[in-house]
């Protein structure tokens, strides 16, 4: 069990480096491979206004002109000690964990995320509890009454839940909610948990919902296929045979044995959404991560989108890893590896 | 009234391809102590029955008819929440394959204490204390550290047993074990045998055993049913089966299977075909098309169904043949030819 | 005798198991560990022994299955051990072998005449009449209706698709088929033909078998000669009626001891042996002789010296410190240093 932790544990920090790599190509070599030259690179640090003088300058202090490896370790090391920006005319400090410096906000990205994480993470989770709830309670339903009424007019919605864009969803629930039934805000405000925590609860409502609806289908989907397969294994057979209840046959063997795959999505959906719900984010206009990557892109600031996609891929790696530890704890058989 | 008693027994599922018959009007009686053993090839509904006594088949699609009676109780017609509460506790049921019969997430002890503490208003520690000894009973070594162990880490024979344990755990009165040593090894299997001899005069429960295999059953079984299509063709005390058996079915049984207490025959006497669908049952008697004596019943075999008769204190027979045809085609034709070397 | 057709010498598979974090190689499963035995042409040597104890895996390797990691095989004289793919090609035709599962052995979208008819596609083999002949003379030699041709695997019995899968086997005229656990899928009534159909063949094709089973009876029905296997050794190797009658290594006789007997009457009566617990496991066998964990004959001896396999009678080979039924008066081979 220790060493598979371990394992598991230098695995993630191999994938991370990885990760880094290869955001580290995406945006310094891939460039290049294009065409364009360190003073094309530089010039977007240090702004269109800048003279020809001035980015030839910024370039060879940024580092631009040295071999790409020395550039990767100081990008690199900027991560675990920080680094300082000398672009010419001024030197920024970028504290670490640098994930890059912005020279168009002239901040660097990693207290901004910082600020925009409790944003994504109250979405994310908030949107989780519900999915997981609605989705794994619908699909055991429609397992259990397989063929019924309720079975086929469930499989119908989430069925639809899953192949309907989010931004329909969400304009949906919008009119519906929020101009229909004016029981929710139309979002866009973002009240902190500890200021309030029903105003924080009440304005996420419809992100939350449209969200989940997404992700509940999808999830009662799943759910059903596994109960119907477990349902029918003979260790539910012998439970019926010590003469349990139904509802205990069902929910302490039937779903535990249904719930393993569910977990491995879930863990990774969760990752992925927290490195920014970008759809979600922006039909609500919620100032999250997604947000932030949106606005980043739009305006051309770099270091800004490559903060994010690091932050983004560790997330994912990061719940890599707790899925394969709660595995472990959800099934023993995978102890033994 | 016997124990337990089974009235015309019938389990049908009505599916896509047509009603499958699986079990069609089957009776016996068992008493305490005894064991019976139920005798068949895959698809004659051997586990079918053993789920229609243990009232498995309640809530799911099989329409079940005639009656069970089980210590003077009626099951057939009872609601399921009462079967459910005699489940585990008045009869108890042991299966084929040991580790997928175990949930995979939970240790082998926290399954033997669910299952005593349903019937048992007692504390976790007082179930777990139980647990312990059971497996200890079934001769497990070490009881008191493997009951945390969880089922993959035990080995086939160890398994069985701990169900064997999970069963026993709130000494049940009808103990049905479905091919309980099939999945094992013979030095096992044997292990096993064993152990359910003597935990059935421990416990005197009445045991059936279901299998395929006639040596287990010779082992065990004071008497056997001989099933076949979802029917009993033969019934009698282990001695009649084996010794006086007047079943054309249980006679290419007998010559299908090498024998190591016997010389060895220079050829095995199969059965021709193949066991028959159970949504188009052959009209007549059902092992008409397989068999051998089929032209000496006047055609009658594949038109008129054959009656369970008594052809000797218990021996009954499901065949057109009159019973001295019988009688005389097993002294002359079958036995020596099985004995022959 | 004759020349052997098949002739294994030291034959040794060991799967490494890994562990760790680098998967370092820490052991090995010794499956098969150093057997030796004969085929003579025309007989059917039977192999039998608790499951795990590498029947499976002695079979794979002499069809090249798998790679040993020890020893030489003899096909017809020809050392076959580590043979190449292209040079084996002619070898193939030779040696076939039947599984045990007839439902997943063969594939369910091909047809009866696919099936059997790929051995001629595969070795490019001409026949006389044409490939749809040749197939439909197998299918009626093995049982079968030659109608079948256009039929698919899910339409056939249990004993109908092993009836197949020996057609497809037979399609290549071989010399020695391996079949393993033939029958032990099948209902008693089908077992019985399918054994008498092997034995048919084996007359009229002048066929040789290597008959792996688990089963005592079947195993002696069918086999000429029989070697007892036990944790990747051979125990005990003899005719069929020495062994069946005199054997004389313990484990054969407590195998023989466990067979349930269909005789009601006898059952009070017998004396049995009973072994207690089950095989050890393959990864870290008992030293020296390794029944002893389970033997009561077991002696100080027994724990330290390996016996070797020895002949004792015969045509008899044991591997026993103190063998049953041995001759009384004993080879006069046994060593006095
Ligand atoms: N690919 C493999 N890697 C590791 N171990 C293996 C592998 N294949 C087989 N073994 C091990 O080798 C041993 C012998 O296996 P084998 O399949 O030959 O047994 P067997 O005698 O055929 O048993 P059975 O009667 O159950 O078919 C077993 O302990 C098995 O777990
Ligand atoms: N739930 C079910 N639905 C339809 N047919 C079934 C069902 N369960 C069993 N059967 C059929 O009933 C017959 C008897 O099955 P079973 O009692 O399991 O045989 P066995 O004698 O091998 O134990 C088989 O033909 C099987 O296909
Ligand atoms: S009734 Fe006829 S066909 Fe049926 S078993 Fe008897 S002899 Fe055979
Ligand atoms: S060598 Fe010893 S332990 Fe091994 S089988 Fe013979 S008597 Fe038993
Ligand atoms: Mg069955
Ligand atoms: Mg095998």
């Amino acid at each position: 069990m220790v060493t598979y932790i371990i394992r598991r544990l230098i695995w993630s920090v191999v994938m991370l480096s990885i990760v880094s790599i290869i955001t580290f190509a995406i945006f310094f070599l891939v460039p290049r491979l294009a065409g364009a030259t360190s003073e094309d690179l530089a010039a977007r640090y240090v702004g269109r206004t800048a003279s020809a003088e001035q980015v030839k300058v910024a370039a060879e202090k940024l580092g631009f002109n040295d071999p790409l490896v020395v550039q990767y370790g100081r990008f690199a090391k900027g991560i675990v000690v920080g680094a300082d920006y000398d672009y010419g005319p001024g030197v920024e400090r970028c504290p670490a964990p640098c994930f890059g410096y912005s020279f168009l906000t002239r901040l660097p990205v990693w207290p901004d995320l910082l600020d925009r994480l409790p944003v994504t993470i109250s979405l994310a989770l908030g949107a989780a509890v519900i999915w997981v709830i609605a989705g794994v309670a619908t699909g055991v339903l429609s397992a259990l009454k397989r063929g019924s009424f309720f079975d086929r007019a469930a499989m119908s919605i989430a069925l639809a839940g899953v192949s309907m864009p989010i931004f329909f969803t969400g304009m949906v629930s919008l009119v519906l909610f929020s101009y229909g039934l004016k029981i929710t805000v139309a979002g866009g405000t973002y009240t902190p948990f500890l200021t309030n925590p029903a105003t924080w609860a009440y304005d996420l409502l419809l992100p939350w919902i449209t969200l989940a609806f997404l992700y509940a289908a999808g999830y009662a989907r799943l759910t059903r296929a596994g109960m119907l397969e477990t349902m029918n294994e003979d260790y539910i057979r012998t439970a019926r045979a010590k003469g349990l209840r139904e509802r205990t046959v069902v929910v302490k063997h039937g779903l535990r044995g249904a719930l393993t795959p569910i977990l491995t999505i879930f863990g990774l959906d969760l990752g992925l959404l927290l490195g920014g719900a970008v759809l979600t984010e922006s039909t609500y206009s919620l100032p999250g991560i997604g947000k932030y990557a949106i606005d980043a892109i739009g305006r051309q600031d770099l270091p800004q989108v490559m903060g994010v996609t690091l932050v983004a891929a560790f997330f994912v790696v990061v719940a890599n890893l707790v899925v394969d530890l709660l595995y472990a704890v959800v099934d023993p058989r995978v102890r033994l590896v | 009234m016997s124990f337990l008693e089974l009235k015309d027994l019938r389990v049908h599922f009505p599916t896509d391809d047509g009603l499958v018959k699986s079990v069609d009007g089957l009776s016996f009686a068992l008493e305490r102590g005894k064991t019976l053993g139920i005798v068949g090839e895959s698809g004659s509904g051997k586990s079918v029955t053993s789920l229609g006594i243990l009232g498995l088949h309640k809530g799911g699609r099989a329409k079940l008819g005639g009656e069970i009676w089980l210590d003077g109780e009626e099951l057939v017609g009872a609601s399921a929440e009462h079967v459910r509460t005699l489940r585990g506790k008045k009869m108890a049921m042991i299966f084929q394959d040991p580790l997928s019969a175990m949930h995979p997430f939970y240790t082998v002890g926290s399954q033997i204490v669910e299952a005593y503490r349903i019937h048992n208003d007692v504390s976790k520690k007082v179930a777990r204390k139980h647990a312990i000894d059971m497996l200890g009973r079934v001769g497990i070594p070490q009881p008191d550290r493997r009951v945390d162990s969880y089922p993959h880490e035990f080995s086939g024979g160890m398994r069985q047993r701990a169900m064997i344990a999970m069963a026993l755990s709130c000494d049940p009165e009808l103990l049905i074990a479905d091919e309980p040593t099939t999945a094992l090894d013979v030095t096992v299997q044997a292990q096993i045998l064993d152990l359910m001899r003597d935990l059935q005069r421990d416990f005197n429960a009445a045991l059936i055993i279901i299998t395929h295999d006639l040596g287990v059953v010779a082992e065990l079984a004071d008497d056997i049913l001989v099933m076949y299509g979802g029917k009993c063709i033969e019934y009698g005390t282990a001695e009649d089966i084996f010794e006086r058996p007047e079943h054309p079915y249980t006679w290419g049984l007998l010559g299908s299977m090498p024998r190591l207490d016997r010389d060895r025959t220079e050829r095995l006497l199969p059965i021709k075909g193949s066991p028959p669908s159970l949504i188009n049952v052959p009209a007549g008697c059902a092992f008409h098309p397989r068999c051998t004596f089929e032209d000496r019943t006047g055609g009658k075999a594949s038109t008129e169904v054959p009656q369970l008769v008594e052809t000797e204190g218990g021996h009954l027979v499901r065949c057109h043949l009159p019973r001295d045809t019988r009688r005389s085609i097993w002294e002359t034709e079958i036995k020596p030819s099985l004995e022959a070397s | 005798m004759s020349e052997p057709l098949l002739s294994v010498e030291g034959l040794e598979k060991h799967f490494p198991v890994t562990k760790g974090l680098l998967q370092r190689q820490v052991a090995a499963v010794k499956a098969v560990d150093g057997i030796s035995f004969d085929v003579v042409k025309g007989e059917t040597l039977g192999l039998v022994g608790e499951s795990g104890c590498g029947k499976t895996t002695t079979g794979r390797l002499i069809t090249r299955l798998i790679e040993p990691t020890g020893g030489k095989i003899l096909f017809e004289g020809n050392d076959i051990t580590h043979m190449s793919q292209g040079r084996m090609r002619p070898l193939r035709r030779d040696v076939q072998m039947i599984f045990q599962d007839p439902y997943s052995s063969l594939n369910p979208r091909h047809t009866v005449g696919a099936i059997v008819g790929a051995p001629f596609r595969i070795q490019g083999i001409k026949t006389e009449h044409g490939t749809k002949k040749a197939v439909q003379d197998i299918l009626e030699l093995v049982g079968l209706n030659p109608e079948h041709y256009n039929r698919y695997p899910h339409e056939f019995s249990g004993g109908q698709r092993q009836r197949i899968g020996i057609a497809r086997t037979l399609a290549l005229k071989p010399k020695l088929i391996i079949a393993d656990e033939p029958v032990s899928a099948l209902d008693v009534s089908i077992q019985a033909q399918v054994v008498n159909l092997l034995e048919d063949l084996q007359g009229e094709l002048d066929l040789t078998y290597l008959v792996i089973a688990h089963d005592l009876s079947v195993v002696r029905h069918i086999s000429d000669r029989v070697a007892v296997m036990y944790l990747g050794k051979i125990v005990e190797l003899a005719d069929r009626k020495s062994l069946y009658e005199s054997p004389m290594h313990p484990y054969t006789n407590a195998l023989l001891s466990a067979v349930p007997i269909p005789d009601p009457k006898g059952r009070a009566q017998r004396e049995r042996i009973r072994l207690q617990g089950d095989v050890p496991s393959p990864l870290n066998p008992p030293p020296a002789c390794r029944f002893h964990t389970r033997c009561w004959k077991a002696q100080e001896i027994c724990k330290t010296v390996e016996p070797p396999l020895e002949t004792l009678a015969t045509g008899h080979q044991v591997a026993c410190h103190f063998p049953e039924n041995a001759p009384t008066t004993p080879e006069p081979a046994v060593t006095t240093a």
